[in-house]
């Protein structure tokens, strides 16, 4: 195939502890680490590892952010992107409203297989690869832990909740990555520099003629509640009374 | 009155729980008149199972044998279609629900709520973001169809005892023929599923191998429990990741959750905060697991589940 294209998108690293703001407008992300979602980094590593069994000609790895995406943009073409675009936005976008701009773009480069997280570490809304393949009126293949091409075709493996569930799927197609896909490649020192001479070019998000003042709007944000503190039992009889107690046994 | 369309989920033979929790939840919109949908092939007994959950009026069966496997590619159009009708299409946000109903959203046009958890107003919803760790209210504008997927943990099914009309239901929507099944694999076996057991019995990193686990096997089966894992134990390779309970697993709510030798990272609490209650064994006082576990017991995980299973 010629064209892979991995959608990625800038989130909160996942080893920041998250803290919501006190007035419950959102939460605190100023001077907090900002990474790939951990999802898309999976996607990427996998349309690189096509590529690098010369099933693939090129990955192109696309964003939809602030201008300051250029340094996840970057990151992905460290890891062996060929090039990048930055579809730039300082206000958040929907996911459908994401799924109709990736769509354009798509329409642009004509990928044979999209790849994208199962869904972003910040809004956790696990939506975006499904409206884009339904927009595209293609296959989609969601929570992929396991990628075979043959031709035209792919067979994915799913991580249901029954099991493991097997498709196959004409492509192009979308597929939307689950944790034990791969493990993502650690970029290396020379890779960030070469990086810097990759191609990344920066499309204003209003050229797209695209919708995207979100339907759905956010409230209030707050903290979850806790749990009620619990007791500690000394052997297996108090744990066996403890439980009758609450007539669980 | 609202109209609430519900897509079943299913097996082919039997409803899942996860279907009656969705109809608990749509329960909370005033005036909400909940049909069901099922799309199946045979799927009688199906649907006559989702007749009978309290608070359910109505029973769409669409039976057809494209709909023998439910591939999100060929169900979304004909929900799209029957949506028409309905003010709110509602699923459970159980791996079946989060693959369909973003394809049902974007055929209508309309963004999703993901994991509502709570009903604060007709359209207005509360749900988990950052894996939990903030709680987001969200609105949905006036005259929009409201697409959400129901957080099934937040809810308990509904009651049985109902007996709501069953109509076969046909669409005319051209499906796709672009997807197609190969197979299920699973492990799991004839042990209670994690997502609807009542009790889960969950072994992590200090269980220490694929062999000891029958320990935890062993009890489980005594109490009738279904079995689960820290992502530690799955990455150890002592029991497959469809058992893996936590933010990159499943997250679960039954009445009793028993975690031995789990530690307790974020990210495993993180599938287990809609526990009933919560039953730590660790030999280490100082694991995070006991932070949030209403009974706890620090000691030889290898002394005590033996004295555990002849005792209770």
């Amino acid at each position: 195939m010629k064209t892979i294209m991995v959608c990625l998108k800038r989130v909160v690293d996942y080893n920041v502890r998250i803290r919501v703001k006190p007035d419950g407008s959102g939460v605190v992300t100023d001077g907090v680490k900002m990474s790939i979602n951990p999802f898309d980094e999976i996607a990427l590593e996998e349309a690189l590892q096509i590529k690098e069994r010369g099933d693939a000609e090129e990955v192109v790895v696309v964003t939809i952010g602030p201008s300051d995406a250029q340094q996840q943009l970057r990151t992905g073409l460290a890891m062996g992107a060929d090039r990048a675009i930055l579809i730039e936005s300082d206000a958040d976008v929907s996911p459908l409203a994401a799924a109709k701009v990736f769509l354009k773009q798509i329409e642009k480069d004509s990928p044979d297989l999209v790849i994208l997280g199962k869904q972003a570490i910040d809004d956790d809304c696990n939506q975006t690869g499904q409206m884009l393949a339904t927009l595209w009126q293609r296959p989609q293949a969601t929570f992929a832990s396991k990628l075979e091409l043959a031709g035209d075709k792919a067979t994915v493996t799913r991580e249901v909740d029954a099991g493991l569930e097997v498709i196959e799927v004409d492509l192009p197609a979308v597929i939307t990555t689950d944790l034990r896909l791969n493990e993502p490649r650690f970029v290396k020192l020379p890779d960030i520099m070469k990086a810097k001479k990759k191609p990344l070019e920066t499309i204003a998000i209003a050229d797209f003629g695209v919708e995207t003042s979100p339907q759905i709007t956010a409230g209030n944000w707050a903290e979850p509640a806790g749990r009620a503190k619990g007791i500690m039992v000394e052997d297996v009889d108090g744990l066996i009374a403890a439980l009758k107690e609450k007539e669980l046994v | 009155m609202s109209n609430v369309l519900i897509i079943a989920e299913h097996d082919g033979s039997q409803l899942n729980s996860s279907t009656a929790k969705a109809v608990s939840c749509a329960s909370g919109i005033d005036g909400a008149d909940i049909t069901v949908a099922v799309f199946g092939s045979g799927s009688d007994a199906v649907a006559n199972q989702a007749a009978g959950i309290n608070g359910v009026s109505k029973v769409l069966n669409v039976d057809k044998p494209e709909n023998a496997q439910a591939l999100s590619a060929v169900l979304a159009p004909q929900i799209a279609e029957l949506a028409a009708a309905y003010d709110y299409i509602f699923g459970p946000s159980t791996t079946f629900g989060k693959d369909l109903m973003p394809a049902v959203a974007a055929l209508l046009d309309v963004e999703q709520v993901s994991d509502i958890m709570e009903v604060v107003g007709p359209r207005e919803f509360k749900r988990p973001v950052y894996a939990g760790n903030a709680i987001l209210t969200v609105n949905v504008p006036d005259g929009s169809k409201v697409v959400a997927t129901v957080r099934t943990a937040s809810y308990k099914a509904a009651a049985e005892g109902g007996s709501a009309a069953v109509e076969a239901a046909s669409v005319s929507a051209a499906l796709p023929s672009h997807t197609r099944y190969v197979e299920l694999q699973s492990e799991q076996g004839e042990r209670p599923d994690l997502q609807t057991a009542k009790l889960v019995i969950s072994g992590g990193r200090g269980v220490g191998s694929k062999e000891n686990f029958d320990i935890i096997y062993n009890l489980a089966d005594k109490l009738g429990a279904g079995v689960g894992a820290s992502r530690a134990a799955v990455d150890a390779g002592y029991v497959s990741n469809d058992m893996q309970v936590g933010q990159t697993g499943k997250i679960i709510a039954p009445d009793l959750y028993i975690a031995i030798g789990i530690s307790g990272a974020i990210q495993h609490l993180t599938g287990i905060k809609d526990v009933g209650t919560i039953v730590a064994i660790n030999k280490d006082p100082e694991a995070p697991i006991f932070e949030i576990a209403d009974i706890g017991l620090v000691g030889d995980l290898f002394e005590i589940i033996p004295q555990l299973q002849e005792k209770i």
